[in-house]
């Protein structure tokens, strides 16, 4: 049991982190009804995706997995931007922000 | 075993203020917990040898991310101090999905004999990586920026009150 910590953390236990951060942040998805609790929770998962990207990219000695992980933030903030935008729409539209608030269909 | 120290200090970090985003009742405290996730996240990439990528972190995320998320929060809270409806839905289904999604994940880990037989390995400077995206990657990159004013457009189009 001491052998595996006499050596720097190898690649599983940050995978095993990054797993362990995306089922918290789906089981936010999940559980939650406020759209912007959603919203949040998958800025979570997310999240756990960069981190292994960056792992990867540190025990593959490329920088590919960094450059995968940039792009990947990028994108999430123009989601979130999106993602806000639309939030905003419907508490202007419906006054709350639950997410079963916008479930009659109307035009 | 300095490295162990830092990683489990880290993590315990990460995955209890992810554990306060999804439990909290508080939609103010959960986006500053998310704060604090995206923090230890940048810490996280510094001991992974991505300096960059840990400023962009914090620029990006911290200083960009959240305070959006705050002016949401603000934009759609009741300003009479209704405490803002916060329920969950189906506790125990997300908490059976997210354990059995866990459960793939790990065992997909384990399994895998490319993460055991991993190396850490040295990365080259931050200069490199710039090389990297201006030379190889100089298409994705410049579509990139076309991508975010896109969605800065396309975002004041969505929340503008009226149509033109």
């Amino acid at each position: 049991m001491m052998d595996a910590f006499a050596q720097p953390p190898g690649l599983a236990a940050y995978l095993l982190l990054g797993a362990l951060l995306f089922s918290i942040g789906l089981y936010g998805v999940l559980s939650r009804k406020n759209t912007l609790a959603i919203l949040v929770a998958v800025e979570l998962m997310a999240n756990a995706v960069n981190i292994n990207l960056v792992a990867f990219s540190r025990f593959s000695g490329t920088l590919q997995g960094q450059g995968f992980a940039l792009f990947s933030i990028a994108l999430t903030v123009a989601e979130v931007v999106i993602g806000l935008a639309i939030v905003v729409l419907m508490y202007r539209a419906h006054k709350r922000i639950d997410a079963d608030a916008p479930s009659a269909l109307r035009g | 075993m300095m490295a162990w120290v830092a990683f489990s200090l880290i993590s315990l970090v990460i995955l209890n203020s992810a554990l306060n985003v999804v439990k909290s009742t508080d939609l103010v405290h959960t986006v500053f917990w998310l704060a604090l996730t995206l923090l230890g996240t940048a810490a996280l990439f510094v001991h992974l040898d991505a300096e960059f990528l840990a400023a962009v972190q914090v620029l990006l995320y911290t200083g960009g991310v959240v305070t959006l998320m705050l002016f949401g929060v603000m934009l759609t809270r009741r300003i009479d101090g209704v405490k803002i409806i916060h329920g969950s839905a189906n506790k125990g289904r997300a908490l059976f999905s997210a354990l059995a999604v866990f459960g793939a994940i790990a065992t997909a880990i384990f399994r895998s004999e490319q993460t055991a037989r991993a190396v850490a390995t040295d990365l080259p400077e931050t200069e490199a990586l710039g090389q990297y995206f201006l030379q190889d990657l100089v298409l994705p990159f410049e579509l990139l920026s076309l991508l975010l004013l896109a969605a800065m457009v396309g975002a004041i189009a969505l929340a503008r009150k009226v149509d033109p």
